[in-house]
């Protein structure tokens, strides 16, 4: 592996999205800038950068690695984190929008009336946030280890440097410029390199073959189980998607509730052209880098095909580009992920003390820390797992406050707490317990590994057993009109205004 | 009509909970449709085994559904979802401006 590629590459990708949060730094002056680039973001611009945003280390490099281990059922990660779009499209897309929430425990507070609601929402946010944190700080270790072979704590230490540059410079309005240009970058670094793969296979047609017909990998339903896991997967991710903090402060910067549905449908398609790539590296690293399963080292099976299969300078090349596209898959999520935890931490928690723009800083740095701390402590659980895990948590917290809360009159502030409550300590126990490595065996182990379709359910009951028993909030209809009705009627809205509670430096 | 809505009278309530329960039909309507095919289909595998193993265009039955061609037909029910939802707003508006 020629290292000095590698390098030059993870260096370029580092240097133009620092070059693009520099530049930005100049348009973006206010707090509310910061938060969420104050709406003026065109709609496939935005949509670009939502992707972009969304397509971490497990997209790039964790699909590629299950499916090279363990074959078909691990199709469903992909197509769950696609389908995510659409379930948040029918449900949350157009009302959230509308709610004028930057984010979830903003929505909490609007919807429930309840500062209780808020600060239980703040606590997942960064629970979230940093379990979805951990795995990219692990798949930038794993990446500088394969192109360069310096140790992991390299990689995730560099990451955790650049994040923190970029987002205590820019703010969030480079970062959109940076998302949706890393969304395009993702989708070249890994569509130019597939089609020499192709060409490569096609040569040397029928070459081991056979491994490509283990029926364990070949066929759906493999493993103990396999009916709850794969169950319990899809409701994770087809719900989970919603509850993504990085996703939902996106949608602010959509113009109204049109363009917000609009914009989602375009990210649909713009995930559906990149998981089509992948698989093909899971399958063709199945025939040219099976050794990786050995070695516990799939997750890197997208950087290592292009020298194995390719080799030569354009195998140099090709590696640069898939290393190039890894890192950009780091940077974007991570950063978006710190964005939203340091806005909810610096505005809950931290904004009695300092200024708005300084709170910002400070609390995304303690993110970026924190998180680096997990990474550098927990155990390796593949990357594409461990992301799943956190979509686990979201779809057992804020899935049913979103669901419930736009379209049920009925939810109340003690439900919405209680039902948070229970969702989260029950999916972030099972999710903890796996990331440092307990895997008890039989039931408990296919719990505790895919907690989903027992944690979902169960805080779907709770929250609407306990709103039952308690009084709605008292503006409910005017909230309900302020979710559903289009913006262009002149209509009560009631007086609820997140940007109020930011406080503004100037 | 819209100060009907404003001033929560009865009638204002009725036409607001009429657009959210078309919304929430709609969206029910695409959910179901995405049930009732991809989410049916690790039973269908689980209850007819052959349907594993079988190749279709030279592709196994599993890979060409969900690493193909279950992609066309979420962005299809998005955009067939947007279209519904934008022409049900549309009635709410029409019905709001003529009051």
């Amino acid at each position: 592996m020629n290292a000095v590629a590698g390098v030059a590459a993870v260096v370029a990708v580092s240097a133009v999205t620092l070059g693009i949060g520099v530049f930005g730094l100049r348009i973006s002056r206010t707090t509310g800038d910061f938060y969420v680039a104050s709406r003026t973001v065109q709609p496939l611009m935005n949509a670009s950068a939502i992707g972009g945003e969304y397509l971490s280390a497990a997209s790039f490099l964790g699909v590629a690695g299950l499916v090279l281990t363990r074959g078909a059922d691990t199709l469903w990660y992909p197509v769950g984190w696609t389908a995510g779009y659409l379930i948040l499209l029918v449900f949350v897309a157009a009302p959230l929008r509308r709610s004028g929430a930057y984010t979830l425990p903003d929505f909490a507070q609007l919807r429930v009336e309840s500062l209780t609601a808020r600060a239980v929402s703040s606590a997942l946010v960064v629970l979230i946030g940093v379990l979805y944190l951990v795995p990219q700080f692990q798949g930038a270790g794993l990446t500088l280890r394969t192109l360069t072979g310096a140790q992991p704590w390299v990689g995730e230490v560099t990451v955790a440097s650049i994040v923190l540059l970029i987002v205590a410079s820019g703010g969030m309005r480079s970062i959109t410029l940076v998302q949706a240009f890393q969304y395009w970058l993702k989708l070249v670094a890994l569509l130019v390199p597939v089609f020499f793969l192709l060409l490569s296979w096609h040569r040397a047609s029928g070459s081991s073959v056979a491994r490509l017909q283990v029926r364990d990998w070949v066929e759906p339903l493999s493993g103990p189980h396999a009916l709850y896991m794969t169950y319990s997967l899809i409701l994770a991710t087809f719900l989970g998607t919603m509850g993504l903090p990085h996703v939902v402060v996106r949608f602010y910067t959509n113009r109204d509730g049109r363009a917000a549905r609009r914009t989602t449908v375009a990210v649909l398609g713009l995930l559906s052209c990149f998981y089509l790539l992948p698989p093909l590296y899971g399958v063709l690293g199945r025939v040219y880098a099976f050794d990786l399963v050995g070695s516990g080292r799939s997750d890197s099976v997208v950087l290592e095909l292009p020298s194995r299969m390719v080799g030569g300078s354009l195998g140099n090349l090709l590696t640069a580009l898939v290393g190039a596209g890894a890192f950009a898959a780091f940077l974007s999520t991570s950063s978006g992920l710190v964005v939203s935890i340091g806005g909810v931490v610096s505005q809950d928690l931290l904004s009695h003390r300092l200024d708005g723009v300084r709170a910002f800083r400070v609390a995304s740095s303690l993110g970026a820390l924190l998180t680096l701390g997990l990474a550098l402590a927990s155990s390796g659980v593949a990357v594409a797992h461990a992301v799943e895990l956190a979509f686990a948590v979201a779809a057992s917290t804020f899935c049913p406050l979103l669901l419930l809360g736009i379209w049920w009159r009925g939810l109340t502030a003690v439900g919405a707490v209680v039902g948070l409550v229970t969702g989260g300590t029950l999916s972030a126990t099972a999710v903890v317990s796996t990331m440092f490595g307990a895997a008890p065996t039989g039931w408990w182990g296919a719990v505790l590994a895919q907690p989903a379709l027992l944690t979902v359910p169960t805080a779907f009951v709770v929250m609407v057993a306990v709103s039952l028993a308690t009084t709605p909030p008292r503006q409910v209809s005017r909230t309900m009109v302020r979710l559903h009705t289009p913006e262009h009627l002149v209509l009560d809205r009631g007086s609820y205004h997140p940007e109020a509670a930011v406080p503004d430096p100037s | 009509m819209s100060s009907e809505i404003d001033a929560q009278t009865e009638l204002g309530e009725v036409y607001v909970r009429s657009l959210v329960r078309s919304q929430l039909r709609l969206a029910v309507e695409v959910v179901a449709g995405l049930t009732l095919t991809l989410g049916m289909l690790p039973m269908l595998f689980a209850a007819v085994p052959r349907t594993r193993s079988m190749n279709v265009l030279g592709i196994p039955l599993p890979w060409l559904l969900l690493g193909l061609v279950v992609y066309p037909f979420l962005v299809t029910l998005g955009w067939v979802y947007v279209r519904r939802a934008e022409r049900n707003e549309r009635a709410f508006s029409d019905l709001v401006d003529r009051g």
